[in-house]
């Protein structure tokens, strides 16, 4: 059921035909911001940014030229705090995603193995869909001892499963083809078809998983650090500068709430997208770039 | 009875005996792996006055001086009796602490399971009646932006427009406080829900809006619609007669296997609103490193999804009969 569903989602062909000149351009305008993105946080520690620094003159002040998000209660620049807690956000959700990938990847080969590995990934993926997904993140959180790697771990155990049936599904379907067996009966070894039949096919497959996996990763990983199971307090992250806003935003101090939530937002929305561009420029049949 | 349910409900129900046993031995695992140690975290701001003998003695009668497995057994022993452990945050067994706190859940996820399910079928049902026009383009704009969004952040832009800046809707908690349960009357208990539905609803209605409106354009363009529409349907009559038809079963299947993820989103939603379910219960457990209420939660978590999928299956086969031969080897 599941997977009928999925695919009428995401894999159906776009009702709207999108030609194919501006599919491109819209995938490389996505990717740039995603890139853009990505230098950012790699420049964050370098900026000129004092997110903990503690100006007492300057405490509760809404949006204004000298802080355009604004300061929070302590009177610190919530502006700086938000980039910076969008940096941390970016790495561990990098961190979070690859490792997800890696273990989507490994299982779903160890999936054909032997019809028992296959069971095996089976009832594991069973196992890890039983929960609600936040429920056993913040299991697997709880269980690593909660902070950043803590988040890491949960995150990354969590949500392999949808790209491991992805993946599962698509090498099923390419090895039941007619031409993987006619290598086969050609005397082609399991090796010679795995990396000229398989990889091209998963490859792709493998990439947009990826970057579909995240904005899930840093939206997980901003609740766990707004109930307090995830980043060390003492870094900015998103998730503790929304649990502290509550106490700002029953005094109207609605800018340490929206600011770095909206950037969340971005920073999550712009990989979907991305991620959305990549899947249909990968796939044949939809068209796109 | 229908002679494709039988086997179904066998085939879930062997599904479920041995998904629980591998359910419980993962999470007791995952659980017993934590390196807070819940003596100190029950100690806490009394350290100083608790000796080492005291903590040992605690240790004792929370039976955690044995091992691992050896508690997994007694653990799973006394579950079988119905007798989940005790509480150590709330200082109550724990299937008394899910029984109180259950219902007030129940409301919260039920409450948003309607809410969702209504508005996302209407705005995907809207989205292709006026496709490629403006509303199309607003709803789906909504719904990936939904979809990028965090409920609990959403739940504190709710508190910040309703609850702080119009003051329509409390921020707070099931029912105004300093009040007995009795006291509280049905007007204060849903003005209470208002807010915690809409955030809890956030996180099942981009699925649904999509969903939905993939179907319907399906059906517009299927030979079916575009007789009724050479025949002068309406597109917005379209839409919400024959249209509604065709998008409503698919639609509920899709809810209904969602439906666990909304007790997920209900986790962060209950901590933001001080709600008085399971899920504030939980981060209190995960917090205060209550073992074995995190168990006795997440394996009734467990059930909650199973329950939902399973209903998403049966309502597929009610709503769909060419679904029902697969029923046997699904």
């Amino acid at each position: 059921m599941t997977e009928t569903i999925m695919q009428q989602c995401a894999g159906a062909p776009q009702d709207m035909p999108v030609r194919r000149g501006a599919a491109r351009r819209q995938l490389v305008r996505r990717g740039a911001v995603v890139a853009g993105i990505l230098a950012l946080v790699t420049a964050a520690p370098f900026l000129p940014l004092d997110p903990l620094h503690l100006n007492p003159a300057a405490r509760g002040l809404g949006p204004s030229l000298a802080a355009p998000f604004g300061t929070d209660l302590l009177g610190r620049d919530v502006l700086a705090r938000t980039l910076t807690a969008l940096a941390v956000s970016a790495q561990v959700g990098l961190a979070a995603a690859a490792i997800s990938t890696l273990i989507a990847v490994t299982l779903a080969l160890a999936a054909t193995f032997s019809r028992l590995a296959e069971r095996a990934v089976g009832v594991l993926t069973e196992l890890a869909l039983g929960l609600p997904h936040f429920v056993l993140v913040l299991m697997v959180a709880y269980a690593a001892g909660g902070g950043m790697s803590g988040v890491i771990l949960g995150v990354a155990l969590t949500h392999w499963p949808r790209l491991c049936r992805v993946l599962r599904h698509e090498a099923q379907t390419v090895a039941a083809a007619d031409y993987v067996r006619i290598s086969r009966a050609l005397g082609r070894s399991r090796f010679w078809v795995a990396r000229y039949h398989l990889a091209p096919h998963l490859l792709p497959q493998v990439v947009v998983g990826f970057v579909l996996i995240f904005p899930h990763a840093i939206l997980h990983e901003a609740g766990l650090s707004f109930i307090g199971l995830g980043i060390e307090p003492h870094l900015p992250s998103i998730g503790v500068m929304l649990a502290d806003s509550l106490r700002g935003l029953m005094a109207g101090h609605w800018w340490v709430a929206v600011f770095p939530g909206l950037g969340l937002v971005f920073l999550a929305l712009s990989f979907e997208v991305f991620g959305e561009s990549l899947r249909r420029a990968a796939d044949p049949v939809d068209g796109g770039a | 009875m229908k002679g494709w349910l039988v086997p179904l409900l066998y085939d879930r129900a062997v599904r479920l005996l041995w998904l629980v046993p591998l359910a419980s031995v993962g999470l007791f695992t995952l659980v017993s792996l934590a390196p807070i140690d819940p003596v100190q975290a029950y100690v806490g701001a009394r350290v100083a006055l608790v000796g080492p003998e005291q903590r040992e003695a605690i240790a004792a009668v929370w039976g955690l001086d044995a091992p691992a497995h050896e508690r997994f057994l007694v653990w799973a022993g006394n579950a079988l009796s119905g007798d989940l452990g005790d509480s150590i945050t709330f200082n109550a067994p724990v299937t008394q602490v899910i029984a109180d706190r259950f219902p007030a859940s129940l409301t919260l996820v039920g409450a948003a399971f309607l809410f969702s399910f209504a508005a996302g079928t209407a705005l995907g049902l809207i989205a292709a009646a006026t496709r490629g026009r403006w509303p199309d383009r607003i709803i789906r704009g909504v719904a990936v932006v939904l979809a990028a969004s965090p409920g609990f952040w959403i739940a504190l832009l709710l508190i910040a427009i309703f609850a702080v800046g119009l003051g329509l809707l409390p921020a707070c908690c099931a029912a105004p406080p300093g009040l007995t349960a009795a006291e509280v009357g049905l007007a204060d208990r849903l003005q209470h829900l208002v807010l915690p539905v809409v955030a809890v609803s956030v996180v099942g209605i981009s699925p649904l809006i999509l969903h939905t409106r993939q179907r319907l354009v399906a059906f517009l363009d299927s030979p079916a619609g575009s007789h009724l529409a050479a025949h002068g349907a309406g597109r917005v009559w379209l839409a919400f007669g024959p249209g509604l038809r065709h998008a409503l079963g698919p639609a509920l299947t899709v809810h209904l296997a969602g439906a666990g993820e909304l007790f997920g989103g209900s986790v962060l939603a209950e901590t933001v609103f001080a709600w008085p379910g399971l899920g504030q219960a939980t981060v209190q457990a995960a917090l205060g490193a209550d073992a074995p209420l995190l168990m006795g939660i997440a394996l009734a978590t467990l059930l909650f999804v199973f329950i939902g999928n399973l209903l998403a299956d049966v309502a597929a086969r009610v709503l769909d009969p060419r679904l029902r031969p697969e029923a046997r080897h699904d």
